[in-house]
């Protein structure tokens, strides 16, 4: 019989290893779900993680995909850290797509370098102003930031959805419910020659430094990190609880926006009923992969694109059901907050059949 | 079973319970070595120690917390291990904690219910809860909820939950620190009849006045180690301390001084609250000027709570006049303009208000050091200047002598006393105009708490207007110019120290402010 017992401290070894210990714990179960369908494990497990980056063209899509998941992931880890719940960046995602289209369907013929720019700068916008309804609403009516954000999410949907059925409908487009193309210069310039990868992706990487930078080393970073380990003590300080929701929120919700422009500006191409797989969703377990930290968050993002592309492989060579992505996906975090125990706790061999897993509260171990 | 009224007949000369040559090696500190403690029925037996002692580990290898290294627990003579808390209260034994064990969101009854045993509904324990609240002199409510109440009320559950099992060993950890005088004497008769019915109590305290009082034998570690065995009723106080910190006792020194201009002004502040067990505010007057200690009497839930927080700013307030600095209206700035213009704070609770657990020290300094009035420096066009975040922690940690690692150390690592050394010590080295602190010694040992006390009474001889609260008032008529109380939200004057007496201030503290203070004038007019 093992017991639990809490840490002194909480192990810094473990603090890094768990996500390891997460991915290894998927990949095995993962294993066996294979055999469970009929295939072979290790050729599933080929098919599903290697191939994928074993061409060039894979790599490129990796880094293609990694992009949106960075963007939100990093501004969610952001909040998070704060304590702000912003459940809805794929809503903000899909608002700033919609403003980023607006954009450059309304300069459909305007061949001008400041047109990415202002796509760019109204997708954060729009990424802005939606999640600046969970943040209005929690401020002033103390509402539950994370019930209303997932619930926009589907009104963005529907908005979306609206748009290209209704006004943005391309007009020569047979009745599909989609936008014009855009012109080129409303495209994001591709970043290799051959591949899908574009300069979104420059843009995800950039603003993961700013964000570390951010966290680090500026005193609104370190207000939000009070504000979310011990929010009496932010109060104490002086910290304002309303400028810490609004500012997690705000940026949470440009980095969305801006990961929407970055996929109709780049592999889309036009406006769509749907813009985004689940990023915006997927970007939650980013972050907590990513130990909420910014370069944690981009290796956790490169692992999410490797599950959503590796998913599709399997689909295509091994006829397995879609699901199959959502099924890593979840095991991934299932196994990362169950790994995540360690950090406080370890394995105590029981001394004697006398001893019982008695539990102690925090109260009594720390006095 | 849990009412056992009667305890089982024991050979009265059979000791109830025998420590002997317990050790408990941590890997960087010894935490007991060789402890010998014997404790007969019926007896209240003191713990003395200074912080770090090896009081706690002890009590917590009695108590199955912990396991000892070496050496034996006889229980009635009998050789046991406990091996979980829950054995320990099979054996009898019950525990009062200094940190509290509650869930917050859960009700009395509800907590009470949790921490026994056996399974008893909620409901069907209020009536016991009471009937042992009445008597023994601590009144709560059983349906109230936990986050509603305050340190001292959250006491009294905890005191309540261990006598409704009915202990035959009880340890209680610095149990009294947040009651008024006459509560404690009642505490005391309560605990002096548990003892006549048999039941033995492991009294912890720092309190010397108190130990002599009530405790029969006192057992002083040092270190550790056992540094001597005494009776208290024979010893003095003094004695005691020297047997305890092995040299001489540090004192604080107020002398008298002048006050000057008005820096901290309450005028007619009345609040009501949205809490359903907060306390309201009425009509609060009170000035505190430069160079002057005001000390605020009172038990937890009377009010300061709310206080403290619309002086703070935590709490905005709808009258910009009700509470003034340097005789400007302040009463709708945030925490942080009140900072600003020079304000500084001690709270009562240290972990996850004066100080954020899982950070380090020096970023615990800049929680409250980055201040732009204060000067420190910390910040630059919003950027954290590191190097003078860690000067500034590493000045706190010397001048004040807070024992820590480093400062990249937790808060959480620190234990009570040194965390509130540091917060104290942050506090000061600000500079402040107006100091406001919130028991500033609770559950610190006398070393320490002799060194804050002195380190407030230094910024009061430099002009800083200082305004404490505290439910010791011991404390207070060590290290303050002039006294008021708060009880049931409402103040009382300020009256000058010499011009009252602790009996005075205790009448006050029950509510009864229109006390003819008798004995208090005789004493001026003789």
């Amino acid at each position: 019989m093992l017991r639990l017992e809490l840490r002194p401290e909480p192990s810094r070894l473990m603090m890094f290893a768990s996500p390891m210990l997460a991915a290894l714990a998927m990949l095995l179960t993962g294993s066996i779900l294979f055999s469970f369908l009929g295939q072979d494990p290790l050729q599933g497990f080929y098919v599903y993680f290697i191939k994928p980056a074993t061409t060039l063209y894979g790599i490129g899509e990796l880094l293609l995909k990694a992009t949106p998941l960075t963007l939100c992931g990093v501004g969610l880890a952001l909040g998070f850290r704060a304590n702000v719940w912003n459940i809805g960046a794929d809503g903000q995602l899909t608002m700033g797509a919609i403003a980023g289209g607006c954009v450059a369907l309304y300069f459909q013929d305007v061949d001008s370098a400041w047109i990415l720019p202002l796509m760019i700068l109204a997708g954060a916008l729009g990424g802005m102003a939606w999640a600046a309804i969970p943040a209005l609403l929690r401020t002033r009516f103390n509402t539950s930031e994370i019930l209303v954000s997932l619930m926009l999410v589907y009104v963005a949907y529907l908005y979306l959805s609206y748009l290209v059925h209704g006004p943005l409908r391309d007009p020569d487009g047979f009745n599909f419910p989609q936008s014009k193309m855009f012109a080129d210069a409303a495209l994001l310039p591709i970043l290799v020659e051959g591949l899908r990868t574009n300069a979104a992706f420059l843009v995800a990487l950039l603003l993961t430094v700013g964000a570390w930078f951010f966290s680090t080393r500026t005193f609104a970073g370190y207000r939000m990190q009070v504000s979310g380990m011990a929010p009496a003590a932010a109060v104490y300080a002086g910290f304002s609880e309303q400028r810490n929701v609004w500012l997690a929120f705000m940026i949470s919700g440009a980095m969305a926006g801006m990961a929407g422009v970055g996929e109709v500006a780049g592999p889309i191409g036009q406006l769509q009923p749907s813009v985004s797989p689940g990023y915006g969703f997927a970007a939650i377990i980013v972050a907590y992969v990513g130990r909420l930290h910014p370069v944690g968050v981009l290796l956790a993002a490169l692992l999410m694109s490797l599950l959503y592309i590796g998913g599709e492989s399997a689909q295509m060579e091994m006829q397995l059901p879609s699901a199959i992505t959502g099924l890593f996906q979840g095991m991934l975090l299932f196994y990362l907050l169950a790994a995540d125990l360690f950090i406080h706790y370890r394995f105590k061999p029981a001394h004697s059949s006398a001893t019982r897993a008695t539990p102690v509260s925090r109260g009594e171990i720390a006095s | 079973m849990i009412d056992r009224a009667v305890p089982e007949p024991v050979l009265p000369s059979q000791p109830r319970l025998q420590l002997l040559g317990i050790s408990k090696i941590y890997p960087s500190v010894v935490a007991n070595a060789e402890v010998n403690l014997t404790v007969m029925p019926g007896e209240i037996h003191a713990v003395l120690g200074e912080n770090g002692a090896g009081k706690s580990t002890l009590m917590k290898i009695i108590y199955g917390v912990t396991r000892p290294d070496a050496g034996e627990i006889l229980w009635e003579g009998r050789r046991v291990t406990i091996p979980s808390p829950s054995a320990a209260r099979k054996l009898g034994i019950g525990m009062v904690f200094q940190h509290f064990s509650l869930f917050e969101t859960l009700t009395v009854a509800e907590n009470i219910s949790l921490a026994l045993d056996e399974k008893t509904r909620p409901a069907a324990l209020a009536p016991r809860i009471r009937r042992i609240a009445d008597e023994y002199g601590l009144p709560i409510d059983p349906d109230r909820h936990v986050y509603s109440m305050s340190v001292g009320e959250r006491q009294r559950v905890e005191i309540v939950r261990c006598l409704l099992q009915s202990p035959r060993l009880l340890i209680m950890d610095e149990p009294t620190s947040v009651l008024t005088p006459q509560a404690v004497l009642k505490l005391f008769e309560s605990l002096r009849r548990l003892a006549s019915e048999g039941c033995s109590i492991l009294y912890i305290s720092h309190k010397l006045d108190e130990i002599q009082t009530l405790c029969d034998t006192a057992t002083v570690l040092r270190g550790g180690r056992v540094s001597g065995t005494a009776k208290p009723k024979q010893e003095t106080a003094r004695s005691l301390a020297e047997l305890m910190i092995g040299n001489e006792l540090p004192a604080c020194r107020l002398s008298p001084s002048t006050p000057g201009e008005v820096r901290l002004a309450i005028r007619h502040l009345s609040l009501t609250t949205t809490d359903p067990f907060g306390t309201e505010l009425q009509d609060i007057n009170l000035e505190v000027r430069s160079g002057e200690i005001v000390a605020i009497a009172g038990i937890s839930g009377n009010g300061q709570q709310e206080l403290l927080k619309a002086i703070s700013g935590e709490i905005p307030l709808a009258n910009p006049g009700t509470v003034q600095l340097d005789g400007q209206d302040v009463g709708r700035l945030d925490p942080a303009k009140r900072r600003d213009l020079g304000m500084c704070f001690v709270p009562e609770e240290r972990l996850g208000r004066g100080a954020v657990p899982e950070l380090s020290l020096a970023s615990n300094a800049l929680l409250t050091g980055y201040v732009p009035s204060y000067g420190t420096g910390m910040l630059r066009r919003g950027l954290i200047q590191t190097g003078a975040v860690r000067d500034f922690a590493r000045q706190v940690i010397d001048r004040f002598n807070v024992k820590c690692g480093d400062n990249s150390s937790l808060a959480t690592s620190l234990s009570g006393g040194n965390l509130q050394k540091f917060i104290v010590g942050r506090e000061t080295q600000l500079s402040p105009r107006i100091m406001v602190v919130a028991q500033p010694t609770w559950g610190v040992d006398i070393g320490a708490s002799m060194l804050i006390r002195q380190a407030i009474i230094d910024l009061r001889d430099q002009g800083v207007a200082v305004l404490v609260l505290s439910e010791e008032l011991e404390e207070l008529f060590m290290m303050s110019d002039r006294i008021a109380v708060l009880a049931d939200g409402r103040l009382s004057q300020a009256v000058p120290l010499a011009s009252t007496s602790v009996n005075q201030i205790g009448v006050w503290m029950s509510g009864n402010f229109a006390a003819p203070n008798e004995e208090a004038s005789d004493h001026v007019a003789a």
